[in-house]
């Protein structure tokens, strides 16, 4: 080969770069030799033998939900063909990518009950703030947006980055349950300054809250309306989407879609979409495949639109972002496509069932309480005697269960609330895991001091397959890096 | 909108016998009550309806179910394998896709990432019962520091886009710190990747554009010229986005330092460069690196991706939070004290499962075989580039990098029929994905040829053969070539239509799913 | 060298080097703008353009309006100060009459001319005809 090209040497192939660059390049950290497939097993064991949390009885929810991942999901997203093709440039060559997203754009825009979704965008929390900035741009001249309080805190956070950078957009955090017009006019905003008001549905607590007034406030002030939703939770609920039928929906719709068919994998990868009416279409952001034709006139799919985006429109693109999650909304699709309409409102019914067993048993006891008495379906917040944080720790080391996420580990979003816990339930939270829910809290309260009343019958023994050795282990020790930090690989 | 009667023929995929079968939407395959899985029962023996009234006011509930597929799962599975039997994939065969990095990853890689143990862990769960998943974590950024010389790495950002915003917020951060607003510019050679622009523009960064020299490198000249006390940043890819190595790198980021401004690192090419060169010597400040690309995550059919961001000491307070650090008893956690830090970018962390792929990767090859990865995609771009560069013309004559440019303008002079699209979809016909054409925009009718280090020289051979053979086509029968391709699933696509006819969502454009 | 009617110019037609046109007509002191069809014809099929409001004002040079093929979307400039009285809401529609005929029923905009003088900067017919011959080779 070396031939061919006509040089005499590797070296050769790099004399562009800089003599004193190549002289600097060493590895100090990183070991100079591979290892093989079975070293490589056997090296990750340290890493898997040191989680411990797929051993525990797990209600934590608050956007990412260990749900029941039917294996047909996994069978298809680990076909090669998707698995290891780029982006739907060429068409000809990219049929089967193209159709299962016009597919997926369509059972998403069936849920939400708008025209039309994109091909998916990072996350939930990403999509949440491209919606956030789209708004702005149809809305023109407003510069402002309203946010809901109870949004999800790490949407909020990232609604924050994204627009910490814009200097035209003002984010004000706005109370739903308020007046929205005084909460404005405290801020010096006059309402039809207003560009969008963003909420979710449920919020972050788990709960449904009245949206009287925000529709109120939109349509007094011409403010586009934009919701989060759960994309599960639309298996029973309304389609947020505004319509013929839904006059009073949201302009734009988005989520986080990991629920369908994507373990939550320690925050990532997910994906998150955007959907909204074909009036706005041109200021979506992310890829859209559109249905044509090829010259020979059969039904095919390409990528469409594509002057919105980076690659044609460059700065003045919808946004950056290139990739979509392709894969992960592979795995939506196949997810949607097996558990079909009534299998999602089945398993939104089952959770809220098990969620709604849970409440009722935790609030008999003295001094543990729901935060609101809004609806909620499988995801609740409770007012705990004592501090949430501490229960969460007791549960956790005496009993094999995370309980739920203590809500002042986001005391900048939600301060002041030490003793509230958000609790989600999923159909893998089994019956029995609740009643040790139920025995757990109770044990744990009384032993940081509140008196929670009469015992509750003793459950079934903990944590059925949870191994002795991960019990008895409370600070894990997976591999120890050496004094200069060099990582051990034998 | 299409009308029913004018309802076009639906797709077919052709089998292994050449057999052809039709490929439905799933909408259209759908029947009232299948039902590919079964699920467990409500809790005693509840009627769904009861249950419904009791949890959810009647305002609240959905009154029209969402028409979703109801399909058995044999159904389910042969949509889907029958799609994706229309795809080509680098499992298939060649896929020389430029600035891609289409290697072949190997499948250990996958398996590290599919294990329950770390895909099972909630990131809201307390850190300790996430240990393993920490730990791997902060090995990866302990080599991702050590692969590009930088100090500090978040492993945050979903994508390379993502990755460039959070660089271009950390600059404007930190231009801010300095107390310095008048910085609004942001210098991006005209071959950049289209993210470059855009994700500066996200930041409010007005882009000012560098024009590229003769040979395809940038203009000192015009880089001095663009200079001032507005400029934040330049935003660089290097090697480039034609393949070619900025030779006069150091002084490139000298002057933009001497002017106040800093340097971004593009590291969608880093993949040429491993073991050679570390990006930190060259005088960047920030860069992110594409993990799905220069190590292992296929690239699923558009994503997920992964984009850490690495920096020196003077952007390091701004990367975004948290980072993974580690006690001193060994333990590891979650670091959101960082005050200067930019919030957020994404859902919790990162995408966690593409990155423990990266570390599986890096572990599998080691320093010397990460060298050894980029000696190796070097030296087959040049193989393919010395043996295309008789039938092609090609617009830079150095060694290139680990991707090359070619163009179409030999055959346009026998032909101006002939254009490099043309030639690219005649390359389906051969089995081959066509190169990046028509990218980056400084060259007209261009291809980017990018064999990545996984191919055989057969396989580079082959390709070479088709090539050649092609560009004869081109000239003794130009129809083959202009209607081309004719072997694959759908003949060429109408986009005009595609935008002009809006079609989006199969319901608001086609008669409704048959048989339900 | 080609002759401007061969290209279906109109008389007194002016342009700028960004490729649109003005008519302008002294008597009414109105103007129509489009593109030309040599933009037209590079852009090839244009499928979407994006127009201004009626009654906005414009400085010449700025920018009024999109224009997009499938591949590609080029901004539109005003070639001379001046305010919008009609836009050509047909090309929401069938954006093709700008390939088919950009300088009739492709028009974008009807405007009122602020600034006269500005025209006077501007190439005629066979001054754009050398210019784009120019820069096509």
């Amino acid at each position: 080969m070396l031939d061919t090209i006509g040089v005499d040497s590797i070296d050769a192939l790099f004399s562009a770069i800089p003599p004193q660059l190549q002289g600097l390049c060493q590895f100090d950290v990183m070991p100079a030799s591979g290892l093989d497939e079975l070293g490589l097993q056997q090296f990750f064991k340290q890493f898997t033998e040191a989680n411990l949390a797929h051993h525990y009885d797990c209600f934590v929810g608050g956007g990412a939900y260990n749900r029941f991942v039917p294996p047909a999901v996994n069978h298809i997203a680990s076909r090669s063909e998707f698995y290891t093709a780029y982006t739907p440039y060429q068409p000809e060559v990219s049929q089967g990518t193209l159709q299962m997203i016009y597919e997926f754009q369509t059972m998403v825009s069936e849920l939400v009950g708008l025209d039309v979704t994109n091909a998916s965008v990072y996350d939930g929390a990403s999509a949440f703030s491209e919606s956030a900035v789209m708004a702005v741009r149809i809305a023109k001249k407003r510069h402002t947006l309203l946010v809901s309080k109870t949004v999800n805190p790490h949407y909020r956070a990232v609604l924050d980055t994204y627009t910490g950078v814009l200097d035209h957009i003002n984010v004000v955090p706005v109370d739903l349950t308020a007046d929205l017009e005084a909460q404005c006019c405290a801020v010096g905003v006059p309402p039809n300054q207003v560009a969008a008001v963003l909420v979710q549905l449920p919020n972050y607590l788990g709960f449904l809250e009245d949206q009287a007034m925000v529709t109120a406030f939109c349509k007094a002030h011409g403010a586009l309306k934009v919701a989060a939703v759960d994309p599960v939770a639309l298996g029973v609920m309304a389609a947020p989407g505004k319509s013929e039928a839904n006059p009073d929906g949201a302009d734009i719709v988005c989520g986080e879609l990991q629920q369908f068919g994507n373990y939550v994998n320690f925050g990532g990868p997910y994906g998150g979409f955007v959907s909204t009416s074909m009036a706005h279409v041109r200021q979506l952001p992310g890829r859209l495949v559109g249905c044509s034709k090829d010259r020979t006139g059969k039904r095919a799919y390409t990528l469409t639109m594509q002057t919105r985006e980076q690659h044609i429109r460059r700065a003045k693109a919808t946004s950056n972002i290139c990739t979509n999650q392709s894969l992960n909304i592979l795995k939506a699709s196949a997810y949607l496509s097996l558990v079909g309409p009534s299998g999602l409102k089945h398993l939104a019914l089952l959770s809220a069932q098990r969620a709604h067993r849970l409440a009722d048993q935790l609030c008999r006891m003295t001094g543990v309480s729901l935060m609101s008495a809004a609806p909620y379906l499988n995801e609740f917040t409770l007012i705990l005697p004592v501090a949430a944080q501490a229960v969460v720790e007791s549960m956790v080391a005496s009993h094999g269960l995370v309980p739920g996420i203590p809500l002042s580990r986001y005391e900048s979003y939600f301060p002041n609330q030490p003793h509230a816990l958000v609790v989600a339930v999923t159909e893998m939270n089994t019956p029995e895991s609740l009643d040790r829910y139920v025995y757990a809290l109770h044990h744990a309260l009384t032993q940081l001091g509140a008196q929670p009343g009469p015992e509750p019958r003793m459950p079934a023994p903990a944590a059925p397959g949870l191994p002795k050795s991960v019990m008895s282990r409370s600070v894990p020790s997976p591999h120890v890096p050496n004094h200069k930090g060099v990582v051990q690989h034998v | 909108m299409s009308e029913s009667s004018t309802k076009p023929a639906l797709p077919t995929v052709r089998d292994a016998h050449g057999n052809t079968r039709s490929v439905a939407t799933l909408f259209e395959l759908s029947r009232t009550g299948r039902q590919g899985v079964t699920l467990p029962p409500l809790d005693e023996g509840a009627d769904e309806t009861a249950l419904m009234q009791s949890i959810l006011p009647e305002g609240w509930q959905r009154k029209r179910p969402a028409r979703l597929p109801e399909v058995s799962q044999l159904e389910m599975i042969r949509h889907y394998v029958n799609l994706s039997q229309l795809n080509h994939s680098i499992d298939n065969n060649f896929y020389p896709l430029g600035s891609c990095s289409m290697k072949y990853n190997p499948k250990i890689c996958d398996w590290v990432g599919n294990q329950p143990a770390f895909n099972l862990v909630h990131p809201e769960v307390p850190q300790a019962l996430a240990q393993g998943t920490l730990g791997a974590l902060y090995t990866l950024q302990a080599y991702l520091k050590d692969l590009t010389g930088f100090c500090a790495v978040s492993l945050q950002p979903a994508a390379g886009a993502h990755g460039e915003l959070a660089g271009m917020m950390m600059i404007r951060a930190y231009h801010q710190r300095q107390g310095n607003t008048a910085r609004t510019e942001v210098l991006v050679p005209d071959s950049a990747h289209g993210t470059n622009p855009a994700s500066a523009a996200m930041c409010g960064f007005d882009v000012v554009e560098i024009k590229s020299n003769e040979r395809g490198l940038v203009d000192l000249n015009a880089l001095r010229a663009a200079l001032s006390d507005r400029t934040a940043a330049i935003m660089l890819t290097n090697p480039n986005t034609v393949g070619l190595f900025e030779e006069d790198i150091l002084s490139i980021t000298q002057m933009v330092h001497e002017a106040g401004g800093l340097c971004y690192y593009d590291g969608a090419n880093l993949n040429a460069i491993m073991g050679r060169a570390k990006v930190a010597h060259m005088g960047f400040d920030v860069m992110h690196l594409n993990t799905h690309k220069t190590f292992a995550t296929p690239h699923g059919g558009g994503g997920p991706g992964s984009g850490p961001v690495a920096a020196n000491e003077k952007l390091e307070p701004f990367l975004p939070k948290p980072t993974v650090e580690q006690r001193p008893d060994g333990t590891y956690w979650l670091n959101h004290d960082r005050p200067d830090a930019l919030g957020q970018l994404k859902l919790f962390y990162g995408n966690t499962e593409v990155l423990l792929r990266a570390l599986a990767y890096l572990v599998c090859y080691g320093g010397d075989g990460l060298r050894e990865v980029s000696e190796k995609a070097v030296l087959n771009a040049n193989y393919l580039k010395a043996r295309l560069k008789e039938t092609y013309h090609e617009p830079f004559t150095q060694t290139c990098m680990h991707e090359f440019i070619l163009t179409s303008r030999h055959q346009r002079a026998d032909n101006k029929d002939i254009n490099t699209m043309a030639l690219a979809k005649r390359l389906m016909d051969y089995g081959f994905h066509p190169p990046t054409v028509y990218f980056p925009l400084i060259i007209p009718e261009i291809m980017m040829i990018e064999p990545t280090e996984t191919e055989s020289k057969e396989t580079l051979d082959r390709f070479v053969q088709a090539m050649v053979q092609i560009a004869d086509e081109a000239k003794t029968q130009p129809d083959l070539v202009l209607d081309a391709p004719h072997t694959t699933p759908v003949k060429r696509v109408d986009e005009v239509a595609a935008v002009k006819q809006l079609d989006l969502n199969y319901f608001a454009n086609h008669a409704q799913g048959a048989g339900n | 060298m080609a002759k401007a009617e061969d290209y279906g110019i109109p008389e007194g037609t002016k342009f700028l080097d960004t490729h649109e046109y003005i008519l302008f007509d002294e008597d009414s002191e109105v103007a129509l703008v489009g593109i030309s069809h040599y933009a037209a014809e590079q852009l090839g099929d244009i499928v979407y353009v994006e127009l201004p409001d009626v009654g906005e004002q414009f400085e010449q040079g700025d920018t009024f309006g999109t224009i997009e093929s499938v591949k590609a979307a080029s901004d539109l400039y005003m070639p001379v100060s001046g305010t919008i009285t009609a836009v050509n809401h047909i090309l929401e529609e069938e954006p093709e009459l700008v390939n088919d005929s950009c300088y009739t029923d492709g028009w974008m905009l009807e405007i009122t001319v602020n600034k006269a003088k500005q025209l006077d900067d501007l190439m005629d017919g066979e001054g754009y005809i050398e210019y784009v011959e120019k820069a096509a080779v």
